[in-house]
């Protein structure tokens, strides 16, 4: 558990450092890849709810700080969405090829619009249309991208040891 | 314990939200930004050379067209310095003779300091960038910050080492603004559009918009006079509209901006 909890600080670090200084500077009608997204959601769906809340929440930190924007923002969102991921992976998502697909491209929508319902909370003029018309499509393919590689990157990282109990599947 | 961290994030977004920017968790992010740097400045020198490499070749496809062009503008521009200078120099003459006194002008009366890009948020909520000079530096809230192409945006937050910088295309970012052949005055807007021009005023297609600086009393606008923004790409009016729907495309070209500099009054340092 430890061990685990050290990979995914070091690889969400990485992630947020990678993601402020470089995947920012992305812009395609205001969409830019989200590899902090797409990484917590694959250690999200691999380590379950209390790990991808504790991730979200942690590397949310790193984000807000390192972009000076309003603290506790990110980790909010994030906290949600690995949480509700974890979830996922735990139950219906477990083992199936197309769970991480899937699973960034519907938190890629709603942290979309997450983001933008607290930042209108919050009194920031936001535009809807620009978040979700114009920059959620090209986020969204751009985030599916990253998922392959990433989501290899994170199992083969949180591959769990044999315990000698295997699961076994009755036929009939 | 999701739900713990879900109630500590609102609670840090509520404490962030109502403390001054002198405040703890304000203090908190600063030093954390400042531990953060050394990170972000060596992912940026790595991911330079590609950066670099990239834009060396996204230049060449244009390079023939954009050479013609700007030989042209060279011309063009090499006619319009000989008669400025003359109209600079009658400027001063007749300057003095009304013993006219200047208001704080750019760059004169202005010193930089020079940022390096440090991060920015992905988000299409916010366009805003982190540059590595803050309080340490001599910046102060709401200093502009320039390019050499013209006018980038305004600092809104800083930390002891590191600055918040509105660009100029950020939804919060408007700035009175004066065109220059014209001299038909107004507000940018999101660095897209030109408001709250009359319609008596004029306003051409290619003309070039400028800050305007203003001055009333003791309130001055934050933007010295004189600083480029942008040139008028479409301008329109119906009879409806009070104004003149003036479109722009600012000259600062945001998706390569690597370093900026931050003009600080002389008289405040």
């Amino acid at each position: 558990m430890i061990g685990d909890a050290a990979k995914a600080a070091a690889v969400l670090f990485v992630a947020a450092i990678v993601q402020v200084t470089l995947l920012a500077q992305i812009d395609v009608f205001h969409g830019a890849p989200d590899l902090v997204l797409v990484t917590l959601v694959s250690i999200a769906l691999l380590r379950g709810t209390i790990f991808g809340a504790i991730a979200g929440f942690a590397v949310g930190l790193v984000v807000d700080t390192a972009t000076l924007q309003t603290l506790g923002v990110t980790s909010l969102l994030l906290t949600i969405a690995g949480y509700w991921i974890g979830r996922y992976g735990e139950t219906t998502g477990r083992d199936r090829t197309h769970a991480p697909f899937v699973s960034v491209a519907v938190v890629t929508f709603l942290y979309s619009l997450g983001a933008l319902i607290l930042h209108y909370m919050l009194g920031d003029n936001v535009s809807a249309s620009r978040v979700l018309l114009d920059a959620f499509p090209f986020e969204l393919i751009f985030n599916l991208i990253l998922t392959l590689p990433v989501y290899a990157l994170c199992r083969r990282l949180f591959r769990r040891a044999p315990t000698g109990l295997e699961e076994v599947q009755l036929i009939g | 314990m999701a739900g713990v961290l879900v109630l500590l994030s609102i609670g840090l977004i509520t404490i962030y939200f109502r403390e001054s920017s002198g405040g703890g968790l304000h203090q908190v992010q600063s030093a954390g930004a400042t531990v953060l740097r050394p990170f972000e400045v060596a992912a940026d020198r790595v991911s330079r050379p590609f950066r670099d490499a990239y834009g060396y070749f996204a230049d060449l496809v244009n390079a023939k067209s954009e050479n013609n062009r700007l030989r042209s503008e060279v011309d063009q521009l090499r006619q319009q310095a000989t008669q400025n200078a003359a109209a600079a120099s009658e400027n001063v003459t007749l300057r003095k003779k009304l013993h006219f006194v200047n208001s704080r002008s750019f760059p004169r009366n202005y010193t930089y300091v020079a940022a390096d890009i440090d991060a920015q948020p992905s988000s299409a909520l916010v366009q805003q960038v982190v540059i590595g000079a803050g309080s340490a530096n001599g910046v102060q809230l709401n200093d502009p910050v320039v390019t050499d192409a013209g006018l980038v945006g305004t600092v809104v937050k800083v930390a002891k080492r590191q600055s918040l910088v509105a660009l100029l295309t950020d939804d919060t970012t408007w700035v009175s603004a004066t065109d220059v052949n014209t001299r038909a005055r107004g507000i940018v807007k999101a660095g897209s559009s030109f408001e709250h021009v009359s319609k008596d005023q004029r306003v051409d297609l290619g003309d070039e918009l400028v800050t305007a600086g203003w001055k009333s009393g003791t309130l001055s606008s934050i933007y010295p006079p004189n600083i480029p923004i942008g040139r008028v790409t479409s301008v329109g009016q119906n009879d409806v509209a009070l104004y003149k729907s003036v479109q722009l495309q600012p000259f600062a070209d945001f998706n390569t901006l690597s370093s900026v500099l931050v003009l600080i009054p002389k008289n405040r340092r």
